[in-house]
């Protein structure tokens, strides 16, 4: 046990010290979605939404919980892109033909990904604060909304990594990326309510986990425990299942590409 | 289990996707040698390599390293090898001391004795000036050290090197083939790659010349030599209708094991050059053949090459990557 966590620190540590060589890419990673998104999406529409539609205060704190899990949504499957490139120049292979469980590589990777997550969903509620967006379920509905932002980026980095594990070239990856990060976005509760949807686009966006993500996290913002702890309790579910899915698929293709 | 042998593959065979990689391959490393696989891209080198280090698992056949099965203890014979991938395996934003301090954790080794080993490593490979620098800054030959010294950190009882020199520059070539001799005189087992033919014949205690996935011979590199039959003395005649006369004349004398015609003269395949030259030009002398040119070769690892092959190394054909 005390092996398994001296090659999983190690790891993650390896990601850590990337990262912070990488001054410019860190600064835009934390900066990116909320500025995008949050500052100028969400001012934007501020008066083109309709706050009887919404069911919200203003557009900027309906919107809040998109951004939030839009957030986890990228990172997660961005999440496999560096294990691509191990495995594209044949670090993986040395570390895969060290002693190590087979699964640190993989654990580290997750706790990082989780990591640099949290702090960005952190990042972006102190900024949605600075435009007036109060959480109404105060630090522990903070919590809860990381605990939520956790379960689904778990997914999301396992299905990242399988195809990291998987693709014939970094091109592939990227292409796949690009197609299928905005119409998760747009086929789920992030922008809009599933109510205020086309008939077609809600069925889809039902089928999509990141509305059910949305729909935990948003009544933790804007309404309260009453409110959201249906939700919290529905998501948990339906992320455990995800989850699971996910990791299977992830620990499949793993094991392929290793031989 | 015999303690001179390193590593035993049994039959080998891999295939990929209905690809036969490798098939039926068998072969001994004794401990303390420096083993060669010796073939063009695509061969099954590393696929062979691959294999020994657990990274993949044989279609059929097995393998042994140190007595250990690479398929059911795989676990502990990573313990025991060290390996240097054949791409620059180098994580540009890391430094070469953060690579092997990677490394050290993977290895399981306490803080106190790494950092020993690390500063050992790092003057043997002679970048201990350079140890905290990120490696994007190095060169191509200084990636390839960090590579080795990561390969070594283990203080590995078998070092794999796939292709140890591939692409370097000849002064960092010669210094990694002083790493590998100096290495091998510390005791170590050495498996290595190459497509380099003077490499391997530089290099190598043995080699296995192989194609196509299969092993073509096996022998040390002077052993393949002197198997191909002896040197080849080289006539050229000035007059091509006596060429002829002078074979028959030359077939079954002791010094000459075989005489082949060519456009313009003779092929000798000779024992002793010493004892065939005197033979060889008094015949010619006799018959009044006027020889016009006279060449002598030792047979190269080339020729073994092309005799076990049929085709030279270097054919740009198969110059794919594998």
């Amino acid at each position: 046990m005390k092996e398994y966590w001296q090659e999983i620190s190690a790891l993650t540590m390896r990601w850590v010290l990337r990262l912070s060589r990488e001054k410019f890419s860190m600064l835009f990673t934390l900066v990116q979605p909320m500025l995008f998104w949050l500052i100028f999406f969400g001012n934007l529409f501020q008066r083109a939404a309709d706050s009887q539609v919404t069911q919200a205060p203003n557009y900027i704190s309906f919107l809040a919980a998109g951004v939030v899990v839009m957030t986890v949504l990228n990172n997660g499957l961005a999440g496999g892109v560096d294990l691509l490139f191990d495995k594209e120049n044949g670090f993986l292979e040395r570390l895969m033909s060290t002693p190590i469980h087979r699964s640190s590589v993989i654990l580290s990777r997750f706790i990082f990904v989780m990591t640099i997550t949290s702090l960005q969903v952190l990042v972006i509620l102190g900024v949605a604060f600075l435009f007036g967006v109060q959480p109404a379920t105060g630090l522990l509905g903070i919590a809860t909304i990381l605990v939520i932002g956790m379960m689904f980026g778990v997914g999301l980095t396992a299905i990242s990594m399988a195809m990291a594990f998987s693709v014939k070239s970094h091109g592939d990856f990227f292409s796949v990326l690009g197609f299928l990060s905005l119409p998760m976005i747009f086929l789920s509760s992030a922008l809009v309510p599933l109510t205020a949807m086309p008939g077609w686009m809600s069925v889809l966006a039902k089928f999509n986990p990141m509305t059910w993500a949305i729909d935990a996290v948003r009544p933790l913002i804007l309404s309260g425990w009453s409110e959201a702890l249906p939700h919290v309790a529905m998501v948990v579910v339906v992320m455990l299942v995800f989850d699971a899915l996910c990791l299977y698929g992830g620990a499949k293709a793993f094991r392929r590409a290793m031989g | 289990m015999d303690r001179a042998i390193a590593i035993d593959v049994s039959h080998l065979s891999k295939s990929y996707d209905g690809h036969r990689a490798i098939v039926d391959i068998s072969f001994t490393v004794q401990a303390g040698e420096i083993f060669g696989l010796l073939g063009p891209n695509g061969a099954g080198k590393s696929t062979t390599l691959r294999t020994l280090i657990t990274l993949l698992t044989p279609s059929s056949g097995s393998a042994t390293v140190c007595g250990l099965d690479t398929v059911r203890d795989p676990d502990r014979v990573r313990r025991l090898i060290g390996y240097v991938p054949q791409e620059r395996a180098i994580d540009r934003f890391l430094t070469g001391r953060e690579h092997l301090e990677l490394l050290a954790a993977l290895y399981h080794l306490r803080k106190d004795e790494a950092n020993k080993r690390i500063a050992e490593l790092l003057k043997l490979v002679e970048l201990d000036a350079h140890a905290d620098r990120p490696a994007k800054t190095y060169s191509g030959g200084m990636k390839r050290k960090l590579d080795i010294a990561c390969g070594l950190l283990p203080d590995p009882k078998v070092l794999f090197l796939d292709e140890p020199t591939l692409g370097l520059d000849v002064q960092s070539r010669l210094r990694i083939w002083d790493y590998v001799r100096m290495l091998k005189a510390r005791g170590m087992t050495i498996v290595m790659t190459t497509n380099y033919l003077d490499e391997a014949d530089q290099l190598c205690d043995r080699l296995a010349i192989i194609d196509g996935g299969i092993i073509k011979t096996i022998g040390s590199p002077v052993e393949l030599k002197v198997g191909l039959g002896g040197d080849i003395v080289s006539l050229t005649l000035k007059e091509a209708d006596r060429i002829m006369g002078l074979e028959s004349a030359l077939k079954g004398q002791p010094a000459i094991k075989a005489v082949r015609t060519t456009a313009k003269g003779l092929d000798i395949r000779v024992e002793s050059p010493e004892k065939a030259l005197p033979v060889i030009l008094e015949s010619a002398n006799r018959l009044g053949c006027s020889v016009e040119f006279i060449q002598y070769n030792r047979p190269r690892l080339d020729d073994v090459f092309i005799a076990h092959t049929g085709r030279r190394i270097e054919d740009p054909a198969l110059s794919n990557v594998e």
